[in-house]
């Protein structure tokens, strides 16, 4: 246990050294720890798309066989989703969370870093599949009959199925804690109401998370008990229906997309307020507009399967379904827009990404609405339209939100700016890539061109654009690379940072850049949304009132511990075993029972 | 199709160095070479939205170009089709308009709501409008009425039952080609399908494997193949021609190599065809009568069905694999050097086939071809 | 350690116990993740193409038993945590100790269940019923046994002086437990035995 003084140093130098983060449980730290092991997933699934463009560059070309580009697209997409974009969410959550709600650090410290572990034990256990015999070669969703062992020999689909069980056990231990942290963990003062935004978003998206990763985790399990137990959950010949599979994926998956992209809506409702210099237009509409999406995520699911013939009835209550959800979808982006209106617009980085994000975002909402009628999908479903659609809400839309924040934050968590020319750079390069790469996918898609496809003929007319694309894409990959450039040379030597860099308006910004390990002196009391402008517009003789106490006298900080990465390594090694041998089930078991036995009966 | 207009320059409002007046849209392959500033942002993202709107604009012309694009799904040549394009112009006319006008608001609120100087203090207390949020939530509801309303009524009637005296066909997909029965007429056939035009045909969709779907884009929307399942689809051909198709559900490594062509003819070329499928076929003469002998010694009858001869149903009936366009499901012209190249290594052009390497001869090879093109 | 005790009860938003809050969140996720099992085992009613058939094998009048034994040893876990809330120790010990030995009448129970489904034909391999019935069941009684570790482990934990009246807690969340896996069998006897 340590415990920090009263009169406290600006700036305190954190513990070094490899086991001080393999101990760690400060949020802060395990934010690091996610945003680089993230970035390291989204530059593999990123090469990986790189060697999908290269194939598809031309046709008929050989850069990779068959069966090595049917890896690469599903561990494209697997490690996208999975490995990159959801663990950068986690990456904010961890880091900004308990600043916006004026905590000393998540409600379960412990079990956050036990989640990080375990997202790193998993997403090597799904990457070793490459050298260990094969990666799954099923697609990111894995539709049953495909995946049975039947059709999908060798260990491929066990790797992806019980890699993903072990992601979710990360996802969910995470929303757990959040939940928690967001609902109990408030500053005094702070209701509901008077949540940022993105706080918000984060615990709608947790909710999302318990909810709909217990559904996958059902549907993994019954596959792998098809593919190792002999049972016929998915086997036609049995009587089984193999549509059953994708009701319980699109279950979860329809669901899982607003996991990945309300995180990045909620980022860029803290960015325009703060760059565009007016509060956000309609925070109550914001925030129920996002309730409600994660309500609706549940009556979406089959706008995914309007091919398999399902039916005139449901084939219409899906289309409904699926059109309502676009409303409070819209009301967002009106409410950003008239966040704008009236302001005064300063073009940092930040909210250059901002703002792509929302360009970009209504082109794919558009192509989504499209998508939602199903005699027209009979025609855009499993093709590139489909292929454009997904990548403008996810690129120009999560990751651009993503980058958005990186340039908001960096400041808060290393007291050092990030260049601001680069960043221009790269925020122009992304936007000219991403166009340049999934635009013409529009066409190429309602031109006939199916996805999943590792060649394609040459007379169909397909050949230029898919040039554009794989020129596009290495676009893409210089932007990244600035970035890259950015992040690294900042992080050394960039520009020096005040605690309020931006003039923002939420708590994060009250205190030192980068904050010490314990947050805060003293609690802040909240009078009301957007603390800091309060506080700022109110008068000099108000201002401790609305912004904190006396610094408080003692302040416990939770001991580092290796318990939860012990625990982790336990979680990951029981499914491994299932390929490797029992043998090593059985000793990730005892690790992981030992360490979660010596973790509950160890006071924090 | 036609590119943006270039724009006019704008002073410089903010204290970085000015840009270029006017940057490409965002489709140029060229990188940009000034370093960027607020007015170039706005200029940018204001050409990237006319270059959309152009691009998008440009479809119909591109979509028109049949031959340019043989696999088009714009304007399918069938009442389904008419149907179903249709309700996309629908939902590409409020896309488009939606695009135009949310886009633009965006953009004037970056151009019009720039920093014009230092802002002085914190943002004012928070503000909101119900009637407004109220407005753009209905406006919404109403656009998406206008396109569900149509929707539903097109759903169900390309869900009814195909109209009476409808041509059936069987359809069963397999990895990684695709079976065709006519049980009303007697043929079986495979990878290229016999339409004719003007009548409806009514198709039952199933697979012997895993789920694939079924795909003529010219023709109509797809419709999966499921296992333990029969799906149906219609619809009635109204021009002559021939169409590509192209499985369209990821159905393991050769999955992009699942091809098919349907030709629609006039209904005296359909029932041509119909008897000359119905026929044993010629018998075979010279190098195709020694063809005919390495046929029925190797292991291709343990796979494929040659009326009279065999009666394999694991690979493509081949009783006239040589009247058809193209081999290996659409993959290959039907020509002699490109069916011997497949007999020479079936893997090789479609990694992953059922159909092994047989290990054949060269004048094994030469035989056979002369026997399967002879097959018409 | 002194400060530790200070710590023990922090200032909540909602005045729950974190811990407890967290919980609640872990039974909701469980409930979808049984809820997908009971989907399962409904939309696959019905379609085995060989038996045996759960109309042949299940035997109502048993599995009543063992529901009543499950069903009473949530009343002993109350009764357990009761003891300890008030600070009676050997109330705690004997009502946790009895919860647990219920739970191990229940699962001898299934035990025995199943290997007289097993004998009598019905296999995880041998139809859809078989592969529906145990993974559901299965998974089920998976979380009883859980269930019965914790317990043994509170009882075990509270001769070494670390279960005590100021965490009662702790046993108060595997309450929270014990009758949620109680309330799980009751859907799944009522979905699977009672109405067929």
């Amino acid at each position: 246990m340590t415990t920090a003084a009263a009169a406290l140093p600006a700036r305190e130098a954190g513990p070094t050294g490899l086991w001080s983060w393999a101990a760690t449980v400060d949020h802060k730290r395990i934010a690091v720890l996610y945003y680089f092991t993230a970035f390291a997933f989204f530059l593999l699934g990123g090469v990986e798309a790189l060697i999908i463009r290269l194939q598809l560059a031309g046709p008929g070309r050989h850069v990779v066989s068959a069966q090595a580009y049917n890896q690469l697209f599903t561990m494209h997409g697997t490690t996208m989703i999975f490995l990159a974009l959801m663990p950068l969410s986690a990456s904010f959550f961890n880091f900004v969370v308990p600043l916006q709600v004026g905590a000393r650090d998540v409600a379960f410290p412990r079990l956050n870093a036990f989640s990080y572990w375990v997202f790193l034990f998993g997403g090597l256990f799904l990457n070793l599949s490459f050298v260990a015999g094969g990666a799954p070669a099923a697609g990111w969703f894995g539709y049953a009959n495909l995946t049975s062992g039947q059709y999908s020999p060798g260990h491929g689909i066990d790797f992806w199925a019980l890699g993903l069980l072990t992601l979710g056990v990360s996802s969910l231990a995470a929303a757990f804690n959040f939940i928690v942290t967001i609902v109990n963990l408030r500053a005094p003062g702070m209701s509901l109401m008077r949540l940022p935004v993105f706080s918000w978003m984060t615990l709608v998206t947790s909710f999302l998370i318990i909810l709909a990763f217990p559904i996958i985790t059902v549907a993994l399990i019954l596959l792998m008990f098809d593919r190792m137990a002999g049972t016929h959950f998915f086997v036609p010949a049995a009587g089984a229906d193999p549509v059953l599979w994708q009701h319980l994926f699109w279950l979860f998956g329809h669901p899982e997309v607003y996991i990945l992209i309300l995180p990045a809506m909620g980022i860029i409702s803290e960015v325009l307020p703060t760059f565009a210099r007016r509060p956000l237009f309609g925070y109550p509409f914001v925030v129920y507009s996002g309730i409600f999406i994660a309500f609706l995520a549940f009556g979406v699911w089959s706008h995914h399967m309007f091919s398999v013939g399902l039916g005139p009835v449901a084939d219409s209550f899906f289309a409904l379904s699926t059109m309502l959800i676009a409303v409070p979808t819209g009301v967002k982006i009106f409410n950003w827009i008239a966040t704008l209106w009236g302001g005064s617009i300063r073009f940092t980085a930040a909210m250059k990404f901002a703002l792509g994000f929302i360009a970009m975002f209504i082109i794919g909402g558009l192509s989504g609405v499209m998508h939602a009628s199903p005699p027209a999908d009979l025609q855009q479903t499993d093709t590139y339209f489909v292929v454009a659609h997904f990548h403008y809400v996810l690129f120009g839309g999560t990751l651009l939100g993503l980058f958005a924040g990186m340039y908001y934050w960096f400041p808060k968590a290393t007291g050092r700016f990030m260049d601001e020319r680069l960043g221009s750079w790269h925020f122009w390069l992304t936007l000219v890539g991403m166009n340049l790469t999934f635009f013409p996918m529009h066409f190429l898609g309602l031109l006939g061109m199916p996805r999943r496809v590792y060649t394609y003929a040459g007379d169909l007319g397909f050949n230029t654009m898919n040039l554009v694309c794989t020129v596009g894409a290495f676009v893409i990959a210089v932007s990244t690379l600035v970035f890259v450039a950015n992040l690294f040379r900042s992080l050394r030597a960039g520009r020096p940072a005040p605690p309020d860099p931006w003039g923002g308006g939420t708590l994060e910004w009250s205190i030192p850049s980068p904050p010490p390990e314990y947050n805060f002196a003293a609690i802040p009391e909240v009078r009301g949304r957007d603390p800091l402008w309060l506080e700022q517009r109110s008068g000099p003789a108000e201002r401790r009132g609305a912004r904190g106490l006396r610094p408080d006298a003692h302040i416990h900080v939770p001991a580092p511990t290796g318990l939860p990465m012990l625990a982790a390594l336990g979680v990951a090694l029981v499914p491994a075993g299932l390929i490797f041998g029992l043998w090593l089930s059985a000793i990730g078991a005892a690790v992981m029972l030992f360490g979660i036995y010596r973790w509950a009966f160890t006071p924090i | 199709m036609p590119g943006p207009r270039p724009l006019p320059a704008t002073p410089p409002t903010s204290r970085r160095t000015p840009a270029a007046a006017s940057a490409p849209p965002p489709d140029a392959a060229a990188p940009r070479s000034a370093g960027p500033a607020p007015r170039a942002t706005l200029g940018a993202l204001r050409a990237a939205a006319l270059a959309a709107v152009a691009a998008l604009a440009g479809l119909p012309g591109a979509a028109r170009a049949a031959a340019t694009y043989p696999q088009s799904t714009f304007y399918p040549h069938s009442e389904v089709g008419g149907l179903i394009q249709s309700l996309l112009n629908n939902l590409l006319f409020w896309v488009f308009l939606i695009f135009v006008v949310v886009e633009t608001l965006l953009v004037v609120a970056m151009v019009r709501f720039r920093r014009r100087r230092e802002s002085t203090g914190p943002p004012e207390g928070a503000h909101g409008h119900t009637g407004l949020e109220v407005a753009w939530s209905l406006a919404p509801v109403a656009i998406l009425a206008c396109i569900a309303v149509p929707t539903v009524g097109t759903i169900f009637r390309i869900g009814g039952p195909a109209p009476p005296g409808a041509l059936q066909v069987n359809v069963v997909g397999h990895q990684w080609w695709w079976e065709f029965q006519y049980p009303q007429l007697g043929v079986v056939t495979a990878n290229e399908l016999h339409l004719p035009v003007g009548r409806a045909a009514s198709f039952r969709l199933q697979t012997a494997d895993v789920i694939h779907s079924f795909w003529l884009p010219g023709l109509s929307g797809k419709r999966d193949v499921v296992p333990a399942r029969t799906n149906q689809l219609w619809f009635t051909p109204d021009r002559a021609g021939t169409y590509r198709g192209q499985c369209a559900e990821f159905c393991g490594e050769s999955h992009a190599n699942m091809r098919m062509l349907a030709v629609v003819e006039t209904p005296q070329e359909f029932d041509a065809w119909v008897r000359d499928q119905r026929q044993p076929g010629p018998p075979p003469a010279a190098l195709a009568a020694r063809g005919a002998q390495v046929f029925s010694q190797s292991a291709c009858i343990g796979c494929h069905t040659i009326q009279g001869v065999s009666a394999g149903v694991l690979g493509p009936n081949l009783t006239h694999v040589g009247s058809r366009s193209t081999l290996a499901a659409g993959v290959l012209p039907n020509t002699p050097e490109s069916l011997g190249r497949w007999l020479q290594d079936p893997p090789a052009t479609k990694p992953g086939t059922l159909m092994p390497n047989l290990n054949l001869g060269r004048d094994q090879i030469q035989a056979l071809v002369a026997y399967l093109e002879s097959r018409k | 350690m002194s400060h530790l005790a200070v710590a023990a009860e922090p200032r909540t938003s909602t005045g729950l116990h974190s811990r407890k809050l967290a919980f609640w969140a872990f039974l909701g996720s469980e409930c979808l993740f049984f809820g997908s099992l009971i989907s399962t085992y409904l939309v696959y009613k019905g379609k085995s193409l060989v038996g045996p058939y759960p109309g042949h094998i299940l035997n109502i009048p048993f599995t009543s038993v063992s529901t009543f034994v499950l069903l009473m040893s949530s009343l002993t876990m109350v009764l357990a945590l009761a003891g300890i809330q008030r600070g009676r120790m050997g109330q705690f010990r004997v009502w946790i100790a009895a919860t647990a030995l219920l739970g191990m009448t229940f699962l001898t129970g299934q035990v025995i269940e199943f290997s007289s489904f097993v004998r009598e034909g019905l296999t995880l391999q041998g139809n859809l019923f078989g592969a529906t019935f145990f993974v559901l069941t299965g998974f089920h009684g998976a979380h009883v046994s859980a269930g019965v570790v914790w317990l043994w482990s509170l009882f075990a934990a509270s001769f070494g002086g670390r279960v005590k009246p100021e965490n009662a807690l702790d046993v108060e969340i595997a309450g929270l437990y014990w009758h949620f896996v109680d309330v799980v069998w009751i859907a799944i006897f009522t979905l699977v035995y009672l109405i067929q």
